[in-house]
């Protein structure tokens, strides 16, 4: 489904991913994990065309995407979701969803929006209200569904569990599987929160400063001690 | 270490006094040379350097940016046309000078205190707002300030010492229009110098350090605001004295000579330049007095009415200036020096023996 | 007391205009973190161009068109050719980029049309209306004023409540690398936004020009009382730039009324700083304050 080959990005004299190569197959959760400065996140905006690439080939689906424009992303089918930050404050929930909708090119439709307010029925309760007095949990809920109302085949998904309690972390990872069981959904989840990820992820890579240090299915990565220790730090 | 520092101080102040020199020597030799009309040309390129100095300190150097300046040499100018209302006036012209820096200070101070709180476009549109209401308390004050036809300026006889000095020098005569260029290029080496030093030492680290970054400058003890108050008092001062070299120079205080085009011209000067060099003020003064008449031949000779290229010169600043910024934001002066580092780096990879001519200066 | 209400009505009036000019410029101040000083000269050439129009003998209307299509493409190809290289770089490179604008457009139009007044017609008539037997100040022009710019506003309020375009812009103004991700062309947002600005700028130019003189600096005002009044209501809210304009509008009607026109200029200096001073995040603010 996504594939990345050889990458290399960076910013200025400091280079940020190194040689990495990873797939992320169709209709699996595949997590990217490390730590803060490991590289994720310049991996998800090189992906997402936020950042260009010095090297290496990025394949989704067959496209190149090494030189896609970031707005072209959500008429290909994938969607970068950026954590809960991400939501326009000045805008309604209801804007905000129907900006998703736009995304793909052409206008919004009500069943869209009706199937995302019944994926989160939170949502769906304040409609008409600004985004900025959505907690946190919320707003997150808020940017996965506005990145669903494009109708992507795939998420990138940016630390969803930033800042938000274990109790909503759950509750968020676990409409995340329920998506990819129901719809078919692909996701490149990247994530800092390793074990809540892998309880989730069918499959796992780990960066380290950069570079890809382990790349094998979820339960193998959790059952690794040494790695775990080293790496993800649980 | 401390010796190093107090000798390179020294080194420093030397230097600006030494420049100083030259340029008086310089000043001495151009003025004696040209004629009356250029003399007075002269004078204007004195008082719009003078000007585009002090908002070289404030722009430049401290970050602020302000289009009030034609404002406050409206203020300098009016109060020297209130000291020399006619022939009687005794007021002696370093005096008048120094009472146009003294009213400017004070009410620098007061626009200074307000702007500091301020930034880029808020401070811009403050000062804007300045440009704009000062000529209007010339038209309001019509008794005192003379209302639209401003206030004439009626410059004093030139004392006979200075006369009979200059002519022991010289051996020539001292017209009244080389008079007032040599008045206006000596205020500017004296404005210079003092600008030149001030922003070489200890306050000018201050105002650049504010400048460059503020929450380091905040850590490192400095009171923001009052470099921002001290900055625009230095460079208000320096409106001040422009503005009084302009009343001798065109004698006359009238709310038409301070537009905001005037503001906008000294900016224009100042960006020509390069932001934050003395040097950079003085060549961009030099381009506001001398190109129009270049610039206004051009467009005659291109088929332009008289009246169509008269306008032409503030185009041309316009357009160079809008230029500048998208190309080269250094000026010409920042451009020239990163040049010359290019090229002598380049030197000094293919042939290391120039290298100590490189030194030496 | 009659001289009270018809000083009130003329700064309504006038109020309208700077709302409109003061929308302008919180238009483009909201998307690109720009003042665009160089708003007042633009105004000025686009009346310019209405006046070429109407000069060749063409009616008040087709002038009236020709300055807001004029002002639409000047307001483009300034952001696409000119704003766009300075866009998120240091303000104050902005800032001097704006005002060399100003030069430049003031130059051109003195070039093209000679630095001198001309007179610019008013499609209305001048003479004040009588209401139960008394002339108030308020006169055709005035009318046609006031109902232009509210029916500006409510198509721009329209346009960026109901419509996708709309939406999008308010994106691509409040966070422009999200409204990216959601695959909306920033870039092409941002042109637009300016466009619009530049044609309610447009409007005020010809709305302040109609029955009066034009000059390549009459607008030279006009920008600092638009300024004043988008700072008045905020900067970054139409609504306050609106208010703003209104109140300023009828505080230096009193001004000029009662003190003398001549200090009208000055007295927008002094409310400027007294909102900057106590209120800086303007006259509506509850969010915590802002950086001036």
């Amino acid at each position: 489904m996504l594939t990345l080959t050889s990458l290399t990005a960076g910013y200025g004299p400091v280079t940020a991913l190194e040689d990495v190569s990873l797939t992320a197959r169709k209709g699996e959760i595949t997590a990217v994990l490390g730590a803060n400065g490991a590289g994720k996140t310049t991996l998800l905006r090189t992906v997402s065309g936020l950042h260009r690439a010095r090297s290496g080939a990025i394949d989704f689906d067959g496209t190149r995407l090494e030189s896609v424009a970031a707005e072209k992303m959500p008429r290909l089918g994938l969607a970068h979701v950026p954590e809960g930050r991400g939501v326009i404050t000045e805008l309604t929930v209801e804007e905000n969803l129907r900006l998703g909708g736009l995304g793909r090119g052409g206008r919004v439709s009500a069943s869209d929006l009706e199937r995302v307010n019944d994926l989160f029925p939170i949502l769906g309760d304040r409609n008409a209200a600004l985004a900025s007095t959505l907690s946190g949990g919320e707003r997150q809920m808020l940017v996965i569904g506005r990145a669903l109302m494009a109708r992507p085949t795939m998420l990138l998904l940016d630390e969803p569990s930033l800042g938000l309690a274990p109790r909503i972390v759950a509750q968020i990872f676990g409409l995340v599987r329920t998506l990819v069981r129901d719809e078919g959904l692909s996701v490149l989840l990247v994530e800092q929160n390793a074990r809540s990820a892998l309880s989730v992820a069918d499959h796992g890579v780990v960066l380290n400063l950069g570079r890809v240090v382990a790349d094998a299915p979820a339960d193998e990565l959790a059952g690794d001690d040494q790695l775990r220790h080293a790496y993800l730090g649980f | 270490m401390r010796d190093r520092i107090v000798s390179l101080r020294r080194h420093v102040l030397a230097r600006h006094l030494f420049l100083a020199l030259v340029g008086l020597l310089v000043v001495v030799v151009v003025v004696e040379s040209v004629s009356d009309y250029r003399n007075t040309q002269l004078a204007s390129m004195a008082y719009l350097g003078i000007a585009a100095g002090g908002l070289t300190v404030l722009t430049g150097i401290n970050g602020q940016i302000s289009l009030g300046h034609g404002a406050l040499m409206a203020i300098g100018a009016y109060t020297s046309a209130l000291l020399l209302p006619d022939r009687d006036a005794t007021v002696p012209l370093t005096v008048v000078v120094l009472a146009a820096v003294a009213v400017t200070l004070v009410v620098g101070a007061a626009v200074g205190l307000a702007a500091a709180r301020l930034h880029g476009p808020y401070l811009a549109g403050a000062t804007l707002a300045l440009a704009v209401a000062v000529p209007g308390i010339a038209l309001y004050f019509k008794e005192t300030l003379g209302g639209e036809q401003g206030l004439r300026v009626v410059m004093p006889d030139i004392p006979v010492w200075v006369l009979d000095a200059v002519f022991f020098v010289t051996g020539q005569d001292l017209t009244r229009s080389r008079f007032t260029a040599y008045v206006g290029w000596l205020t500017l080496i004296v404005v210079f110098l003092l600008l030149a030093n001030l922003s070489a030492g200890r306050t000018g680290r201050r105002w650049r350090a504010v400048r460059d970054d503020e929450v380091s400058a905040e850590l490192a003890g400095i009171d923001l605001g009052r470099a921002r108050v001290s900055a625009f008092m230095v460079s208000a001062a320096a409106a001040g004295a422009a503005g009084a070299i302009l009343a001798f120079t065109v004698k006359l205080a009238a709310p038409s000579a301070f537009t905001l085009t005037l503001s906008l011209t000294l900016l224009a000067a100042i960006v020509l330049g390069g932001l934050g060099s003395l040097a950079g003020a003085l060549i961009g003064a030099a381009l506001l007095t001398f190109l129009p008449s270049v610039v206004t031949d051009i467009g005659r000779n291109a088929g332009l009415s008289d009246i169509q290229a008269a306008e032409l010169a503030p185009l041309v600043y316009g357009l160079v200036m809008v230029a500048v910024i998208l190309l080269a934001p250094t000026g010409i002066v920042g451009s020239l020096r990163s040049g010359l580092q290019r090229a002598r780096s380049r030197r000094r990879t293919t042939s290391p023996t120039t290298t100590s001519k490189g030194t030496a200066s | 007391m009659q001289q009270f209400f018809n000083t009130a009505l003329t700064g309504l009036t006038l109020g309208m205009v700077y709302a409109a000019f003061a929308l302008a410029l919180v238009l483009i101040w909201r998307s690109t973190r720009i003042v665009n000083f160089a708003q007042a000269p633009m105004a000025m050439l686009t009346t310019f161009v209405a006046l070429v129009v109407i000069d060749a003998g063409y009616s008040y209307w087709l002038g009236f068109v020709a300055a807001l299509v004029s002002g639409l493409v000047l307001g483009a190809v300034i952001e696409r050719v000119v704003i766009r290289p300075v866009e998120g770089k240091a303000e104050i490179n902005a800032v001097i980029l704006t005002l060399g604008l100003f030069i430049v457009l003031h130059g051109l139009a003195a070039v093209i049309f000679g630095n001198r007044y001309r007179s610019f017609p008013a499609p209305f008539g001048l003479e004040g209306l009588t209401v139960g037997g008394t002339t108030i100040a308020l006169n055709g022009f005035g009318v046609f004023t006031i109902v232009s710019v509210l029916v500006v506003m409510g198509l721009l309020v329209a346009l960026f409540r109901y419509t996708d375009v709309g939406l999008r812009m308010r994106a691509s103004a409040f966070n422009q690398e999200v409204a990216r991700l959601l695959g909306v062309k920033v870039g092409a947002m941002l042109t637009l936004g300016w466009a619009l600005a530049s044609v309610v700028g447009s409007l005020a130019g010809l709305l302040i020009a109609g029955g009066s003189l034009v000059h390549p600096s009459y607008m030279d005002s006009v920008v600092v009382f638009g300024f004043v009044a988008a700072v008045l209501g905020g900067l970054d809210s139409p609504l306050g730039a609106v208010v703003g304009g209104l109140i300023l509008g009828v505080s230096l009607s009193f001004v000029s009324g009662y003190v003398g026109s001549q200090l009208v200029a000055l007295a927008a200096l002094v409310i400027l700083m007294l909102v900057l001073t106590l209120k800086p995040g303007g006259l509506f603010a509850q969010a915590p304050e802002r950086r001036v």
